[in-house]
């Protein structure tokens, strides 16, 4: 059983920093266009407010040049009063003087306001005159003639050509501006996002960082926004802290409670044995004691397997010397291989140590020296092998057990609780294969079942890759 | 006698176009090119003989092209465009010497607007809008009788003249000429702008009106009266039109007043109904060209005088176009300037304003 994978199994909505980002720059589009839009009107009724004002003055100095001699109405209109419009732009000029809506002087079809302006209160307009746009300015001023007071309406205009170039030009620079200051805000916003994820990423790689056994509260600075979430962490380590110290105290109380009764019960069926006499008694004892015996392995089995379940959950790397390890066990099954005269021979060449779980690595190793034995006929030889691989370290135990059954598929008999045709009158609870499959699978590794070299038998091997 | 013809074409002009008229009056027609080619139809106040040159240069470029030079006054040249009598085809570029019509042409919007081919050579005064472009320089000068002369320094500002005339009034009584500016758009021109530029100009009207100034239609006339000795001083001549008299050389000097001079300046517009609108621009580029680059054209037949220096350095002042033209073109301020320049120069106060 291999460790779950959170991340492709976590259902997730989104990603947080992508959404800020979003927002962000979505903002800083909003604020740009609202700038841009904001600059462009400003820059409009500066470029108007400029060209009126010319206007005004010029027309204002045409107005300063009004004269009443002998009762006649005379201009002289200022040099300046043109010419200062030609100084600003290119633009055409066009000007008349009503007098009482009658023109004096000037272009006789330049559109007069529709309404007379009040003295002293220019009026503007843009209007279409001979295929172009004007802007004009209107002035009034009333003269008293001999005959009476007389209306004078001054209009100055001009085409908005310069006006309209400029205008583009500061467009484009408005446009220019926007797109520099979305660009800006748009890389402020961005990075906004990404540093305010950054403390999202620093816990995960607090906490991932973590060796399998590190079960304490989680002491690293979050944001107070975050402050919420590790304490609830904390608290939820805490409780796995406590059910994980609960079970392993389980598994350790229940191979007490279960191996201990046995081992009395088989004792004292020893004892008994040895008092009695009668042949069927004595049969019927040997029973037991045989019942007890697959009980105790079946009870030690179960354990095991609970407990390579625990330890694979939560692997522990250490460094691990196989070579030590295999050398140990085989000496201290050497005892039970002898009581068949089956004969352990143990090689090595040496190899690297391996980072792994020794107490789950030996449990593996065990079980398949255990098969080895177990299914040899007496007087045959196991040999225990241990070697180095490019990238892992094997160690293969080859016997002279005939070899497993043809007709069974082994990756099945690496299944809980499954065992094989030639396994009929053996001890066993199917579990060891298990077992070694399991701790090989979880440091990386595998095992392999083949048949031997010389076909007496199967080899077994485990590898375990070095990184 | 090219600069007489040039000269009437100059008063005819002179403001007709004020009055409704059906029809213009040409004084000259010449066609160039091969016949049966397209023709770029030329309205221009400048004398047939003085551009002939220039275009049969053009022509050499373009051999598929023709020019059709109608030569005529300039406010003939006003009403030809600006109301043309009907059925009268159009015309592609107007040449004039009447800066303040020319502007008033592009002005109300009888022009096309240029872009030229070398404009970096051609001053930027030279030009107005990209509509009205300049190619000539002509200065106001100062026509003075050799043989009036003699014994006396000849005066190089409009100060030494006042003096002069103040000193030996009645050596010069009677031999004063100058253009009469109600008949002579170009005589106005000047005044206007001498108007505009000094306040001798009105104390030196004063003088020339108390010394019985006689007035001209034309400078034409003046030149010959010049050399001929019944005048000892004309004021705002077209010094161009007295250096062309190469055959009065002798008897005449031409002075350019040191103190300004205003200088003329001929220009072209292409008109707004023009069907051969490229090789209306091309014919501009070309005038420019000859007026403006660096290297002197054998065709060109102006006086070159310096671009880029015309304007800072003192004596030289082109009339600057624009609208400040068009003021000096207002019916009443023009009423106004003709009053005064008459109360001035005829001494008659009942006149004046
Ligand atoms: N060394 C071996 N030689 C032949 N058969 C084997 C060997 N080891 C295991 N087997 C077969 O694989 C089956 C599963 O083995 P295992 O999981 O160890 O269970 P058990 O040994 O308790 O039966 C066995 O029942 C047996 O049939
Ligand atoms: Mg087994």
């Amino acid at each position: 059983m291999s460790p779950p994978r959170p991340e492709s199994q976590l259902r997730t909505s989104g990603s947080l920093s992508r959404r800020l980002t979003l927002r962000l720059v979505l903002s800083a589009a909003f604020l740009t266009l609202v700038l841009f839009f904001v600059v462009l009107a400003f820059v409009r009724d500066i470029s108007q407010r400029t060209q009126d004002s010319i206007l005004l003055a010029s027309a204002t100095s045409i107005m300063d040049s009004l004269r009443v001699e002998a009762g006649q109405i005379t201009l002289d209109i200022p040099y300046a009063a043109l010419s200062m419009l030609g100084n600003v732009s290119n633009d055409r000029v066009f000007y008349n003087v009503r007098k009482d809506g009658e023109v004096l002087t000037g272009y006789e079809d330049l559109p007069a306001p529709s309404q007379a302006p009040s003295p002293g209160a220019p009026s503007y307009a843009t209007e279409e005159y001979r295929g172009a746009s004007l802007r004009r300015v209107t002035l009034a001023r009333r003269l008293s003639l001999d005959g009476g007071p007389a209306d004078i309406e001054i209009t100055v205009a001009q085409t908005r050509e310069g006006q309209t170039a400029e205008l583009a030009r500061l467009t484009r620079w408005a446009l220019m501006m926007g797109g520099g200051f979305f660009l800006v805000s748009a890389l402020i916003g961005i990075w906004a996002a990404q540093s305010s994820v950054q403390p999202l990423h620093a816990l995960t790689g607090v906490v991932s960082r973590r060796g399998p056994k590190d079960l304490r509260p989680v002491r690293h600075a979050v944001p107070s926004e975050m402050a919420p979430l590790v304490q609830s962490l904390n608290r939820f380590i805490e409780r796995l802290r406590v059910s994980l110290a609960r079970s392993e105290d389980f598994i350790a109380e229940a191979a007490h409670r279960v191996r201990t009764p046995l081992a009395t019960v088989r004792a004292q069926a020893e004892i008994t044995l040895r008092r009695v006499e009668k042949a069927e008694n004595r049969a019927s004892l040997r029973e037991m004691i045989r019942a007890i015996d697959e009980s105790s392995r079946a009870a030690g089995q179960l354990l095991d397997h609970a407990m390579v379940t625990f330890r694979t959950d939560s692997l522990e790397r250490k460094p691990v010397d196989l070579d030590g390890l295999a050398r140990d066990l085989v000496e201290r099954l050497r005892p039970v291989a002898d009581l068949k005269d089956i004969d352990l021979q143990y090689s090595c060449a040496g190899v690297s140590p391996l980072r792994g779980d020794a107490i789950l690595i030996q449990n593996a190793v065990r079980n398949i020296l255990d098969n080895a034995i177990k299914y040899a006929p007496s007087e045959t030889g196991v040999l225990i092998d241990v070697r180095q691989g490019p990238l892992d370290v094997i160690i293969s135990v080859t016997d002279e057990a005939g070899g497993f059954p043809a007709e069974e598929d082994t990756a099945v008999l690496t299944q809980r609780f499954v065992r094989g045709s030639n396994a009929a009158g053996t001890i066993g609870s199917g579990l060891g294969l298990t077992i070694a499959r399991e701790v090989a699978e979880a440091h990386g590794g595998k095992l392999v079942i083949e048949p031997s070299s010389t076909g007496a038998g199967a080899c077994v091997s485990l590898s375990f890759p070095l990184r | 006698m090219r600069v007489i013809v040039l000269s009437l074409a100059l008063i005819c002009g002179a403001f007709a176009f004020c009055h409704p008229a059906q029809s213009f009056e040409v004084e000259e027609f010449r066609r160039f090119g091969p016949e049966g080619a397209p023709a770029l139809k030329v309205l221009s106040t400048t004398d047939t003989e003085v551009l002939a040159p220039l275009i049969d240069s053009f022509l050499a470029q373009f051999p598929g092209l023709a020019i059709e030079y109608t030569t005529l006054g300039s406010a003939d040249l006003m009403k030809a465009i600006t109301r043309p009598p009907p059925g009268q085809s159009d015309f592609d570029i107007a040449i004039s010497s009447a800066m303040d019509l020319q502007t008033k042409l592009a002005n109300d919007g009888y022009t096309r607007r240029h872009l030229p081919e070398s404009p970096a050579q051609m001053p930027d005064w030279a030009s107005w809008r990209g509509h009205v472009f300049a190619f000539s320089q002509e200065p106001a000068a100062l026509i003075l009788s050799r043989a009036a002369f003699s014994g006396l320094e000849l005066p190089k500002t409009r100060q030494d003249l006042i003096t002069l005339l103040r000193r030996h009034p009645d050596r010069f009584r009677g031999r004063i000429g100058t253009y009469d500016i109600a008949a002579s758009g170009l005589g106005y021109l000047f005044a206007t702008q001498d108007a505009r530029t000094s306040e001798s100009f009105w104390r030196l009207m004063e003088i020339f009106g108390g010394l019985e100034t006689r007035l001209y239609c034309c400078s034409g006339q003046m030149i010959e009266d010049i050399a001929r000795g019944d005048l000892a001083i004309a004021y705002n001549v077209l010094g161009s039109y007295a250096l062309a008299r190469t055959d009065l050389a002798d008897r005449i000097v031409v002075i350019e007043p040191q103190d300004y001079t205003n200088m003329m300046l001929r220009t072209a517009v292409i008109l707004k109904e023009t069907s051969l609108e490229k090789e209306a621009g091309a014919f501009i580029d070309h005038l420019l060209n000859a007026a403006w680059s660096q290297s002197p054209q054998a065709a060109y037949p102006f006086e070159r005088y310096p671009a880029a220096s015309s304007r800072q350095s003192a004596p030289y002042r082109p009339i600057q176009l624009g609208p400040g033209l068009l003021v000096y073109l207002d019916r009443l301020k023009r009423a106004r300037f003709l009053g005064e320049w008459r109360s001035a120069i005829t001494q008659d106060e009942t006149r004046g304003p």
